[in-house]
């Protein structure tokens, strides 16, 4: 087989895999955006915070020590204790379960029928709010996070791959158990919202704010669960880049990588967020591969939105989303 | 309230807000937040510090106590320059902007101003003609002299000869990682290696594509340009795809704790280059934990004394309170003024024996400033990185870099910035 070809196909792989990645950070606004009509524009923000969390409380840091310290002129950093890595997940869920319910109480609950120009500026409001909440609780350190996830090259497939064209793949491991993690996600959000009563009631909610007031779903509820599963989901996502560079403030720009997805996929489609993921992870690394060299490289950066840009003019409710109808 | 009272007010206000117009002030255009927070406040810190222990030991310098205003820039180019705006009237004797783009924006400003420009490896190469650029000192290496010290270690390790060796660099896209491309494609012209760039964009969060590039490509070296989150996944993905760590080499921007932590084990023997010592072995740091630390005076918590970021605020803090130093012997006053801290860089001359008396032995190379080289020696050495120790060492000397190449790189593009602004020359 052409050497070129076999290596477009690891290039292939490699976008499918990054594509995954994509999609959990637009899976959180997908959510949000189905339930309330929001772009949550500080999605990025509750990854990062979701992330910051759990190594804070994984290595028994003391939540605010900088602050404290400055205050008292105490010397306080840690508690002395490590917690085992389950249960500071769950901690870190339900830090997310409670930042959902402090946003629903003092900042949506204010908002209900403004206009959703006044909900999207109150998100940016929260993104800045995070931004500087986040590291003065956990500090402004690159964290390392170590959840025991595997990393490195899949020896398997290198080794099935050499045998059967004497040129290895790159796979790396931790790619393979963000796949998994995201089908399992994707599957348990779908059968939440097909089979469960909150998420019936969240999907008429999604339909229609009033019909489904009118009929007794309690929106303040539904708001803060999806809230919560989007901090959840961010917290998965958090795990997933953070164990890649360290948990720090600039994991909040995977958040630009989720906006030429939600744009291909649609905002309201979770199949739609990981489809959309997939396109745009292996359209900018096939194009970096095959174009980036004649125009000098970089180029995942700015083909993303291209793509978007093209599949808006052409379909603007994205691959999945639900077209919108005005009736006069 | 009256006028007169409302401007009584204000004057009293300010007298209370400025630093006494006598210390020696020297803006600390720092970022504690944004995304390269990680780097900018060990920096900030070891700058501060390093001037608090002249104050609480020495008095100052001179007898004159130095003030250290803060501005957070958070690394953005505009409030950089809002910063020096705003802090310039505070009788500012020379700035540290600790950022290429917030450089290149000051060089005109501040030369008008008559207030000199420190940038440390960092900010225009070719500022190291100050034939032209009589207000930027960069001294004691630049970028270039980086790119000409990592060539010249790869050299080491190959006997001298670097034919058909394939070298890539690996650098952010913009013009701080574009930097050494003139250099090393030279240096590949005159050593016959083959250079291949590959970019990667801000912020740096996702470089699978690079990184199948280069495991395709099998190069012999990597030499790496980066800054903030792009370095940590830079290294993450050096040890996935297997490349061989010692023969990974990062400019001095990609080689602190933070950035080589976040792979564990498999960042050792990862290297960088480094144009000043590593480590807390200095009789200095025992001196900045009596008087800075330990007496609660510290601009942090003191965790990051002794950490490659820290210690190069501390060493851009010890030049230019040297160079102040240096100002007041040659003009005879001990309140001096921006335009004679000028005249201190340009005539300053660092020694061996002047570093031990500041107990910083060997921390860094011995060199002469003049006026037509503010660029220093530009003498690198090179670190490596022990994970299970937790900690860099000097693998290396401070050697010199290649400047048969440099310096015709650096007059060329001098000339050219002195054409475009209609700017004489200053050296005689």
């Amino acid at each position: 087989m052409p050497e070129q070809l076999l290596f477009a196909m690891e290039v292939t792989l490699n976008g499918l895999m990054a594509g995954v990645l994509y999609a959990l950070v637009a899976l959180g606004f997908v959510l949000i955006f189905k339930a309330s009509g929001i772009f949550n524009f500080a999605q990025g923000m509750l990854v990062v915070f979701a992330a910051m969390t759990l190594v804070g409380v994984q290595t028994g840091q003391i939540p605010f020590a900088h602050l404290i310290n400055t205050i008292f002129g105490t010397k306080i950093h840690h508690f002395g204790w490590t917690v085992p890595t389950i249960l500071a997940i769950i901690v870190a869920g339900a830090a997310m379960v409670f930042v959902a319910w402090v946003i629903e109480k003092y900042i949506l609950q204010h908002l209900i029928g403004q206009p959703d120009i006044i909900l999207f500026m109150a998100t940016i409001g929260m993104w800045y709010f995070m931004h500087g909440f986040a590291p003065l609780m956990w500090g402004s350190e690159v964290m390392k996070l170590d959840v025991g996830l595997a990393q490195g090259i899949n020896e398997t497939i290198d080794t099935t791959t050499y045998g059967w064209f004497g040129y290895g793949f790159f796979i790396d491991n931790l790619d393979i158990v963000a796949a998994i993690v995201a089908a399992l996600l994707v599957t348990a959000l779908v059968l939440f919202s097909q089979y469960t009563k909150q998420g019936r009631a969240l999907r008429a909610v999604a339909d229609d704010h009033s019909a489904a007031l009118s009929v007794g779903i309690s929106l303040r509820f539904i708001w803060v669960l999806v809230w919560s599963i989007a901090g959840f989901v961010a917290l998965v996502a958090g795990i997933m880049w953070g164990s890649k560079s360290g948990v720090q403030i600039s994991l909040a720009e995977v958040a630009l990588k989720a906006l030429p997805v939600l744009m291909l996929g649609g905002f309201t489609s979770i199949p739609g967020a990981i489809i959309g993921g997939l396109i745009i992870g292996v359209g900018e690394q096939l194009f970096e591969f095959a174009i980036g060299p004649l125009v000098g490289g970089a180029t995942q950066a700015w083909f993303a939105y291209v793509l978007a840009l093209v599949f808006l003019i052409f379909r603007p409710q994205g691959l999945f989303g639900e077209k919108i109808i005005e009736r006069v | 309230m009256t006028f007169k009272r409302v401007a009584a007010a204000s004057v009293a206000a300010l007298m209370v807000a400025s630093p006494v117009m006598a210390d020696l002030v020297f803006p600390s255009l720092s970022y504690r937040t944004g995304p390269f927070a990680a780097g900018g406040i060990p920096y900030a810190d070891g700058f501060a510090d390093y001037m608090t222990l002249l104050n609480e030991r020495d008095g100052g310098v001179g007898g004159v106590a130095i003030q250290v205003p803060e501005c957070e820039t958070a690394y953005n180019t505009e409030k950089g320059v809002e910063c020096y705006e705003s802090t310039k009237g505070m009788g500012a004797l020379a700035y540290n902007p600790l950022s290429t783009g917030i450089t290149y924006q000051l060089i005109p400003k501040a030369t008008a101003d008559d207030i000199p420009l420190y940038t440390p490896g960092y900010g225009r190469t070719s500022a190291a003609n100050g034939n032209v650029f009589s207000h930027v000192f960069n001294f004691p290496a630049n970028y270039w002299n980086g790119a000409s010290a990592a060539i010249n270690h790869v050299l080491d390790l190959n006997g001298g000869d670097l034919k058909g060796k394939k070298i890539v660099l690996l650098h952010f896209n913009g013009a701080y990682g574009k930097e050494p491309i003139p250099t090393l494609t030279k240096l590949g012209e005159k050593h016959g290696y083959d250079l291949t760039t590959i970019p990667i964009d801000y912020p740096g969060q996702e470089q699978k594509a690079q990184w199948l590039q280069i495991r395709r490509e099998k190069p012999d070296y990597v030499l790496f340009w980066g800054w903030g989150v792009m370095n940590q996944v830079a290294i993450q993905e050096a040890a996935n795809i297997r490349y061989p760590m010692d023969q990974f080499i990062g400019v001095w921007w990609s080689g602190a704790e933070h950035d080589v932590k976040p792979a564990g084990e498999k960042a050792t023997g990862y290297k960088a280059m480094t144009f000043h010592g590593v480590g807390s072995d200095y009789p200095v740091f025992d001196d900045l934990q009596k008087y800075v630390v330990d007496a609660g005076k510290a601009a942090g918590d003191g965790s990051n004394v002794g950490t490659v970021i820290y210690n190069r605020g501390v060493y851009a803090a010890m030049m230019l309170a040297e160079a102040a130093k240096n100002a007041q012997e040659i003009h005879g006053v001990k309140d001096i003024t921006s335009a004679q801290m000028r005249d201190g860089l340009e005539q300053l001359e660092i020694t061996n024996a002047r570093m031990a008396e500041l107990g910083m032995e060997g921390f860094g190379p011995e060199f002469k400033v003049s006026c037509a080289n503010h660029g220093g020696p530009g003498s690198i050495a090179i670190q490596q990185w022990d994970a299970a120790a937790g900690k860099w060492s000097l693998i290396s000397d401070f050697g010199a870099s290649d400047m048969e190449v440099i310096q015709p790189l650096i007059d060329a593009d001098s000339a050219a910035y002195a054409a475009e602004n209609k700017i004489e020359p200053q050296c005689n």
